[in-house]
């Protein structure tokens, strides 16, 4: 069985948001990019599951829609341990735009399994997976804390409010990824690092697609005021407070 | 042209995200000079839907199928796209939960309109469609503008607040027409935790991090959780380290809440722990180093030691009662 795993390439999570001078664009000067975090945990599951040998999956692939920007993560998936990473060559219009360019190219390149991230750091949308899902009429496991393939069988532990559902189907399928999948995300090691240099990055041309909507303009929010510092000896002001002047109580 | 809001039950019930969700598209279809039709998919009582009548509900839709009762996001975006089109309806609100984010890209698909997703507030202009949404896990906001002719937004919770606003009931039943093979993931089986308050419908949360050095130390956040009423939450390493479950961990990779009043104790305010709680109408910090970042997004700092410090504020608040 095949997966492939949708990358999205984020600032890292440390960044401070700067705007350019009119507000209407993300300020990237100096940005670091990463993996999306979640799509690195979705990563390493997929990895670990073709590493293990009593189940059937024998590639990992990860796909990007975007410009060349997204190489260096790229490259950074394939290090650790991806088998190969296509690009999809367009500006990542909106989360329908980026969807439809995945599902188009797993339409042509069929996979058993795809993997999302529950949602990127960036334009929190939490919108690509289900969408694919959609574009690609199969089902999809919103919320998946857990990922097992027993031969042709997927079991899968979904968290609901106040609990897990564990759910058992067959491919293809979409997982949406969440905390839980694995413990630790995989970072590439040396020998990764070196072979990554000669394993496949896929560019491939976008379909026709509109997208169906933009971003006008951003706004940083405003600077809290400043807290209010109560002695530890006082706690029964702070009860009082948060009673009477913040009305939490 | 009408709004219309998914109303999520939750074995029957509805709460009061569901009635903010309501009042909010009430406030939108007036802005629109149209209707606020609701729908209910699944068995709910009629007094039940009766309560969602009192925030402006013009009309309910109740597709009242038991075989719905187990939410599918591809059974209810079929669903839901077929009363869009049957009403002809524009704009689909459904609340920024778990539901809503599975939902909502479906529909989007079907229905080829645009998601704005996690709105925070009305719209800022309706034509051109201009709303606002957090970017950045709230380090920014975004006004994204749909240029698709339906439109889909997702609210998030405590962004609008309740509403009341009587109306009439008016209960239309609607059957979907549903292909059997539509019915198919196997659910094995479901693990309810007990009857622990849910973190996303928590008013107040009480949250611990690595300053409680073990998990052994947790009772006086269990007790003041417990006095309060409040859902318990932590940070990342907290779960990473299995102190406490990973449905509790709160963050850029965890949860994201907006409680009214949030307690952040032996926290230290990493902006990825921000990240996930910076929407909190109220952030308590209990901390022993004045020097921590999280009293720099806190209304409320105590600096001191979580250990003596909650025994002695679980006591002041339980005595109060
Ligand atoms: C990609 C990425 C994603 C991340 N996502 C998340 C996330 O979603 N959520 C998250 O929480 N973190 C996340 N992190 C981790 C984050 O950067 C911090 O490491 C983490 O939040 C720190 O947890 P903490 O505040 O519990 O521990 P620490 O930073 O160790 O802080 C402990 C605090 O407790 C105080 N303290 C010590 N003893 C006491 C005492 N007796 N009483 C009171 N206070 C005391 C200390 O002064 C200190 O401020 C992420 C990191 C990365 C790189
Ligand atoms: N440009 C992109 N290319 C590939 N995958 C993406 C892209 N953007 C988002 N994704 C995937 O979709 C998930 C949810 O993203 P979003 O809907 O943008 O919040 C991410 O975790 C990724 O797995």
């Amino acid at each position: 069985m095949k997966i492939l795993v949708c990358i999205s390439n984020v600032p890292d999570t440390t960044t401070k948001v700067k705007l350019t001078d009119d507000n209407k664009q993300i300020d990237n000067a100096g940005v670091q990019w990463i993996i999306n975090p979640w799509d690195e945990l979705a990563l390493t599951r997929a990895i670990e599951l073709k590493e293990d040998s009593s189940n059937t999956i024998d590639e990992v692939c990860v796909v990007n829609v975007g410009l060349n920007q997204s190489d260096a993560t790229l490259r950074k998936a394939l290090a650790i341990g991806a088998d190969k990473a296509i690009r999809i060559d367009a500006e990542p219009l909106d989360a329908y735009f980026v969807a439809g360019q995945i599902a188009a190219y797993v339409k042509e390149n069929p996979f058993d399994i795809v993997l999302s991230g529950i949602e990127s750091s960036d334009y929190n949308g939490s919108s690509v997976g289900g969408m694919l899902s959609e574009f690609m009429d199969c089902p999809a496991i919103s919320s998946m804390t857990k990922l097992d393939v027993e031969n042709e069988n997927i079991i899968i532990h979904r968290a609901i409010p106040g609990g897990k559902q564990i759910l058992e189907l067959k491919p293809p399928f979409i997982g949406i990824v969440q905390k839980g999948i694995t413990n630790e995300p995989r970072i590439p090691a040396m020998r990764g690092i070196m072979m990554a240099r000669k394993k496949p990055l896929e560019v491939v041309a976008a379909v026709e697609l509109d997208s169906l909507s933009h971003i006008v303009e951003f706004e940083l929010p405003k600077a809290k005021a400043s807290c209010q510092m109560i002695a530890a000896d006082q706690l029964e002001e702070l009860v009082h407070l948060l009673k009477s002047e913040a009305k939490v109580l | 042209m009408s709004v219309i809001a998914f109303a999520k039950n939750w074995e029957g019930k509805f709460k009061k995200s569901t009635y903010e969700l309501v009042s909010y598209a009430k406030d939108l279809a007036s802005r629109l000079n149209t209707q606020t039709l609701i729908l209910s998919i699944g068995e709910v009582d009629e007094s039940e839907l009766n309560k969602l009548a009192q925030y402006g509900a013009d009309k309910i839709i109740s597709v009242d199928d038991s075989r719905l009762n187990i939410l599918s996001s591809r059974i209810y975006a079929e669903v839901i796209s077929q009363v869009v089109n049957k009403e002809g309806a524009s704009y689909v609100i459904l609340s920024d939960n778990n539901s809503g984010k599975a939902i909502s890209p479906r529909l989007s698909v079907k229905l080829k309109a645009g998601l704005a997703a996690a709105v925070l507030d009305v719209p800022k202009s309706l034509d051109p469609f201009i709303i606002k949404k957090r970017v950045f896990s709230g380090k920014a906001f975004a006004y994204v503008q749909i240029d698709s002719e339906k439109k889909i937004l997702t609210l998030s919770k405590n962004s609008f607040g309740i509403v009341e606003n009587p109306a009439v009931l008016n209960i239309e039943r609607f059957t979907p027409e549903l292909a059997d093979d539509i019915f198919k993931i196997k659910v094995n089986s479901v693990e309810k935790a007990d009857d622990k308050m849910i973190l996303a419908d928590a008013d107040i949360v009480v949250s611990a991090g690595r300053g409680m050095k073990a998990a052994e130390n947790w009772q006086p956040v269990e007790d003041l959780s417990s006095v309060l009423g409040a859902a318990t939450a932590c940070s990342r390493p907290v779960s990473d380290d299995g102190w406490r479950g990973h449905e509790e961990h709160v963050g850029q990779t965890g949860k994201v809440i907006a409680p009214n009043l949030y307690f952040a104790i032996g926290i230290s305010g990493a902006i990825q722990h921000v990240a996930g709680i910076n929407r909190s109408k109220c952030i308590v910090a209990i901390n022993t180093d004045p020097e921590a970042p999280i009293f720099s997004i806190a209304d409320y700092g105590v600096v001191g030691d979580a250990m003596t410090v909650l025994p002695k504020l679980t006591e002041i608040i339980r005595s109060g009662e």
